[in-house]
């Protein structure tokens, strides 16, 4: 009898454990997601704010980035004092980064608990254009600003010819030097043009200061340094001239052995946690361990935000190139703001979001209140917003940022996001950049491999 | 009237009285089941659901991550069982005896873990196993003049923290099961083995385990389902689903990451349900190889 117990018992708890499945607690998870760079160091905590009056039309909105949500709040109350026949009331929401993709995922699919609005991270966008688009095209609410809008940025975020994305930047990627450690061992970081000169400085600064401090940071949880390798070579992973997937490409190739080079020969380290956007990779930039790394514009904000000291030491510039003549910078990052199909009022939804991001004046807070460089090009020449002295980004850094903006305007690449980006990001980051940077594996067999996996993937 | 009657009626009183159940179980359990099986010949998109017939499972045969993370399942489950069957085991004999003292502060202390979250207690031994020096675990190290490991980022090392984790969490949990078995033994068995002459490891040996078979069995069950599908000590450890090079990746966690962070549900039941058909074979080979299955000997 006891037996015959023990069996159902057994047999019982199984099949309870099993039905029951896998609850599952989301935290955040900044490092898998390799463009996550808007998002890696702002807070993971949930916050909510509501502005606008109650009798205007109730709009839900989240987002990953408590900065953003305030800044939306913002042009929330602009928007009501110019629009006094199109009140709105605005509920903001911050979740962590994974949580709030994963929530919106969910609620596409099932068809209920989506918000009016909600920021979408440019490397998660493809994962939101499959199937019937659960999203409202933002075309008619594009059309007043879509001249004066860098037209690849919205194309990022476009499917058959509609816009669903109302873009934040450019996330045009420069060379941040610490002009304080290179003085000192008297490096010239404007001499710099290609990576041959790069590699040559950084060699000088390992003799120079005895090994202790590295020219750069490589990433293993990121894709930025290859971002700029191929944007160089104009060659693009997940869909080149042929349309195809394909990781084995030189660019690829170069930087990743250029990179092996420099980690054998003291002249980089590997980023602690991965990736430079993290509390780990500000210490290290603070503690001066390196001299210089590649990054968008919108890094300046990580500086004002939570690397004060370094005001007056950081100095920016183009990328250094494989071969002269190469396009010395490359869009990295980005958030389009997505209109649901479950919105009570996507159209005003749709009117509000574009006026907030993409008109002159939202695109000029955008700039102030976050310090991105914005999509809308006008602003990068208006004189009264460059030269504005007492601007905190300006003030901040020995360059002038839209001097360096201005320089590269027509080398500014970007990648295509395909619906691989996603896949070909989680491999790098989890394999093929640890394999290659951390156990320094053979280039070739890592990138045969990443390809193998990722053809099956399609 | 008629109400009463139903209440009073033996035929029908059961089955109203186990209906709320029923229907539970039918809504929660029976339903997802099925319609995961279902989902898992399917490609499902929004708006867009097509039936796809085996592709699924044809490239779960060629998904090279899946095969680590059941690799990674298959390594925690064996190591768990390993650890976590002998030493409650062990450790509930020795409450049992009278070789210690304050039994029931041992018996709470050796529990406490069990009632604490895993998301904390993650947490606490993610910065535990810190790769820094200051790491609590590298400190220890050092004091053996040992030098600092980077815990999260090698395979063994990694396994051994979740494997550590796992111990700290599940030992108490065990020995209670364990001691509740030792309680039904009938204390009679040892007494006539010591006037036999018995020594204590003889009476370990040829009673005591013997007679927790029923427990031991039990415990094995729960263990391998739950060794098979740990998810949540590994998203703690690495902070999320991904891991260097995939070392904490299991099939519960590749399976949140296919499902709810690609929205790939077709694909995922075929994950669940790989981890279903893993879990009932091998749990029914271990009854079988103990004999549970067979009829009550008289």
């Amino acid at each position: 009898m006891k037996r015959n117990l023990t069996v159902f018992l057994a047999g019982a708890v199984t099949a309870a454990m099993i039905l029951s499945g896998c609850s599952s607690k989301a935290g955040t998870d900044p490092k898998a997601n390799t463009d996550v760079q808007e998002s890696a160091s702002e807070d993971n905590k949930e916050v909510v704010n509501t502005v606008g009056p109650d009798s205007g039309t109730h709009l839900n909105m989240w987002s990953f980035a408590e900065l953003h949500n305030t800044f939306y709040a913002d042009m929330a109350e602009r928007w009501n004092k110019e629009n006094p026949d199109r009140q709105i009331q605005v509920t903001f929401t911050t979740y962590p980064f994974s949580d709030m993709h994963n929530k919106l995922i969910m609620a596409l699919q099932t068809g209920q608990g989506a918000p009016d609005l909600c920021d979408v991270e440019i490397g998660q966008f493809p994962n939101f254009l499959q199937g019937d688009v659960q999203l409202y095209p933002l075309n008619d609410a594009i059309k007043p600003y879509q001249n004066d809008l860098v037209p690849s940025r919205l194309d990022v975020y476009s499917k058959d010819g509609n816009y669903y994305g109302a873009p934040t930047h450019v996330g045009a990627t420069v060379m941040y030097y610490n002009t304080e450690i290179l003085d000192q061992y008297g490096i010239d970081y404007t001499k710099i043009k290609t990576w041959d000169d790069y590699t040559e400085a950084g060699r000088k600064l390992n003799e120079a200061s005895d090994g202790k401090v590295k020219l750069t940071s490589v990433d293993t949880g990121g894709v930025d340094w290859l971002t700029v390798a191929m944007s160089e070579y104009g060659e693009d992973w997940a869909a080149g001239k042929d349309g195809a997937l394909n990781v084995e490409l030189d660019s690829v190739k170069n930087m990743l052995t250029m990179q092996q080079a420099w980690l054998k020969d003291g002249i980089a380290m590997v980023s602690p946690a991965g990736i430079v956007d993290l509390e780990e990779g500000f210490q290290n930039i603070l503690d001066g361990n390196i001299a210089s790394f590649p990054k968008a514009l919108w890094f300046m904000s990580r500086f004002v935000n939570y690397m004060p000291e370094m005001k007056g030491k950081i100095a920016l510039a183009p990328l250094p190139v494989f071969e002269e003549g190469q396009n010395r910078s490359v869009g990295i990052g980005g958030t389009g703001t997505v209109v649901t199909k479950q919105s009570s009022d996507p159209k005003l939804a749709a009117d509000f979001i574009t006026y907030a991001k993409c008109s002159s004046e939202g695109s000029r807070q955008i700039w102030e209140q976050l310090g991105f460089d914005v999509c809308n090009t006008d602003l990068w020449t208006d004189a009264a917003v460059t030269n504005d002295s007492s601007n905190q980004y300006i003030s901040f850094f020995k360059t002038n940022p839209f001097d360096v903006l201005n320089e590269v305007k027509s080398e500014i690449n970007t990648l295509s996001i395909t619906k691989m980006t996603p896949a070909i990001n989680d491999y790098f980051c989890t394999t093929t950049l640890n394999e290659v940077l951390q156990d320094g594996k053979d280039v070739d067999e890592a990138l045969k491999e990443a390809q193998d996996y990722l053809e099956l993937e399609q | 009237m008629k109400i009463k009657r139903i209440f009073y009626s033996q035929k029908a009183a059961p089955f109203l009285f186990v209906l709320p159940f029923l229907l539970s179980f039918t809504v929660f359990w029976i339903y997802p089941l099925f319609s995961t099986v279902k989902m898992s010949f399917q490609s499902i998109l929004p708006g867009q659901i097509e039936w796809i017939g085996l592709t699924n499972y044809e490239k779960l045969l060629k998904d090279t991550t899946f095969h680590t993370a059941i690799r990674n399942s298959l390594t925690y489950m064996f190591f768990s069982i390993a650890l976590l069957i002998p030493f409650p085991m062990f450790f509930a004999v020795l409450m049992d005896s009278n070789l210690v003292k304050a039994k029931g502060l041992w018996k709470g202390a050796l529990y406490l873990p069990a009632l604490t979250s895993v998301v904390i207690s993650g947490t606490l031994f993610r910065l535990m196993f810190s790769e820094l020096p200051t790491g609590q675990m590298n400190v220890f190290l050092s004091f053996l003049g040992k030098a600092p490991i980077p815990w999260l980022k090698e395979k063994g090392f990694a396994m051994c923290a979740l494997l550590t984790l796992c111990c700290w969490r599940w030992t108490g949990v065990n020995m209670l099961y364990f001691l509740s078995g030792l309680k039904s033994i009938d204390t009679t068995l040892y007494e006539s083995a010591s006037i036999d002459g018995a020594s204590a490891w003889n009476k370990f040996r040829y009673i005591t385990i013997p007679l927790l078979r029923p427990t031991t069995i039990y415990v094995l069950t729960i263990s391998v389902y739950a060794g098979l599908s740990m998810f949540l000590e590994s998203f703690m450890l690495w902070a999320g689903n991904s891991s260097p090079k995939n070392i904490g990746l299991t099939i519960v966690g590749y399976l949140y990451k296919r499902g709810i962070e690609k929205n790939q549900m077709g694909y995922a039941s075929a994950v669940g349900l790989t981890l279903l058909g893993m879990a009932l074979i091998i749990n029914v080979i271990q009854l079988i190889l103990n004999g549970t299955f067979k009829k009550e000997e008289n």
